[in-house]
């Protein structure tokens, strides 16, 4: 039952993107324009450049899926309808979930999109038989991010500078988590000799996603009290 | 139905309801009044769920709402001062989601029964971003509807409504009473409220001020009483 109110809520909000266009169009642009200008700041030729595309990746997923975070809930404020999800007999949880299955859905699509951008403009190029390793990382790591910033996104559009709110809330929180995922990243891209240590961090990333996820499934109910 | 105990709401260090004591019985229609402030929107927003009471108890149907909440959910209707519907959506498309989650069987009956019902036949596709006041009014009446609930709370369910507009929704209302459902109407037109209910409830102060009947239709009598106790200084009790 939970989880098929949830998928109704994804299902109705990607639905409203695919109407509207609105934040999967403003997330896209501007993950297109921060790779545009970080290649028009570094000489895409230089060897060593190649080293900083590991944590351009991960600027890129964080700034775009700010702005569809942001969007989930302030979204919902607009006459009120929040509070008709409030009202509906289903599980907060399932608002939670759908929230974050459909935000989860939109920066993927972001992703799928402006990484080969990124590789294009770099010329990068990596050893291919590390590209399940490296989608491995990009899907936990955007899972995790997303777990979190779906829960501080709801509690943030309750304010009144909900834009300014969720990035000072959300980045000490996920902070261990971006350490991990550009450090994996970093090995899996550059250096998959040292793939144990790859290995740990992803231990580590994988944890930090199931209690963030645990506590936003079990918070959400509590956020939504007035 | 309800039974109210004790109901203190505050939010922040501002206490809205001070010790509200109601008692409801089934299919009752109750008119609530009060003037601007005195905390009718936010009594309905507790009975409906969204606001958690901060003292007291409030039970529906005999059950706890801070218990048996998503149960008691699926019984209540909630029409509030927002239109709570989706801009971007048509009235099929919203109806469609909000019965969607209220786990409606026969669905697409239901939601074409109830464009008809408000009157939208003719809007069915458009998106309610473009619709007039009394158009929205008329979708988040059909939303509140949507599950046939057996308690149904309206905040001033009348503002923006043309004539043939108020004639559907008491309409609605008179067959919702005929199924013994149970009515709350938050409202400023003593017209309505005489023909509507038998039964009102004068909200001052957070409190229950007064709580009375009078003949039907009979507008002048409630007006009078109304002002008695609103503004003749008969302070809650
Ligand atoms: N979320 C809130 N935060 C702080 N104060 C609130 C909040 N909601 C309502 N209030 C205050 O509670 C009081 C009662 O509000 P409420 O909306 O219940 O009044 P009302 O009786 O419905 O009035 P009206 O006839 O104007 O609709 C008001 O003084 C209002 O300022
Ligand atoms: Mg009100």
């Amino acid at each position: 039952m939970l989880i098929k109110d949830a998928l109704k809520i994804a299902k109705k909000d990607l639905y409203t993107e695919w109407k509207t266009k609105a934040t999967i169009g403003a997330m896209l642009i501007f993950s297109m324009l921060v790779v545009l200008v970080f290649s028009f700041a570094f000489d895409p030729m230089r060897a060593n450049v190649q080293a900083l595309i590991p944590g351009l990746i991960w600027v890129l997923v964080v700034f775009g899926g700010m702005l569809g975070l942001n969007r989930a809930f302030v979204a919902e404020s607009k006459n009120d309808t929040i509070f008709a999800l409030n009202i509906a007999p289903i599980d907060a949880s399932s608002v939670y979930l759908g929230k974050c299955l459909a935000n989860f859905i939109l920066l993927l699509i972001v992703e799928l999109i402006a990484i080969p951008f990124l590789f294009l403009l770099f010329d990068y190029k990596f050893d291919l038989s590390y590209l399940g390793h490296f989608i491995l990382v990009l899907l936990i790591g955007t899972f995790g991010f997303i777990s979190a910033g779906t829960l501080l996104a709801a509690l943030s559009a309750q304010t009144k500078s909900a834009e300014m709110i969720l990035p000072l809330l959300l980045f000490p929180i996920v902070s261990p988590l971006l350490i991990g995922v550009t450090q994996a990243t970093k090995v899996f891209l550059n250096s998959p000799e040292n793939l144990s240590s790859a290995i740990s961090w992803i231990q580590l990333v994988g944890a930090y996603d199931v209690i963030i996820f645990a506590a936003g499934f079990l918070l959400y109910e509590y956020i939504q009290e007035v | 139905m309800i039974e109210v105990n004790g109901l203190v709401k505050r939010i922040g260090d501002k206490t809205i309801l001070r010790g509200i004591q109601l008692k409801i019985n089934k299919g009752e229609t109750v008119g609530i009044l009060g003037s601007n402030g005195a905390g009718k929107s936010t009594l309905l927003k507790v009975l409906a769920m969204i606001m958690k009471p901060t003292f007291g108890t409030v039970t529906i149907a005999g059950q706890d709402i801070r218990k048996n909440a998503t149960a008691l959910k699926q019984m209540v209707g909630f029409l509030p001062h927002a239109s709570m519907v989706y801009d971007h959506f048509s009235p099929y498309e919203n109806l469609k989601f909000f019965g969607s989650i209220y786990h409606i069987p026969d669905l697409e009956l239901r939601v074409s029964e109830l464009i008809d019902q408000v009157g939208l036949k003719l809007f069915t596709h458009e998106p309610v971003r473009s619709f007039s006041r009394g158009m929205m009014q008329r979708i988040a009446i059909a939303r509140a509807m949507i599950h046939r609930p057996q308690l149904l709370l309206l905040d001033e369910p009348h503002t923006g409504l043309d004539q043939s507009a108020v004639e559907i929704l008491n309409q609605v209302i008179e067959e919702m009473k005929k199924d013994q459902a149970t009515i709350l109407m938050v409202t400023h037109d003593f017209m309505q409220a005489a023909k509507i209910c038998d039964r009102f409830i004068i909200i001052k102060g957070g409190r229950v001020a007064d709580d009375f009947s009078v003949a039907e239709g009979d507008a002048a009598i409630l007006y009078e009483r109304y002002k008695q106790v609103v503004e003749g200084g008969k302070a809650g009790c």
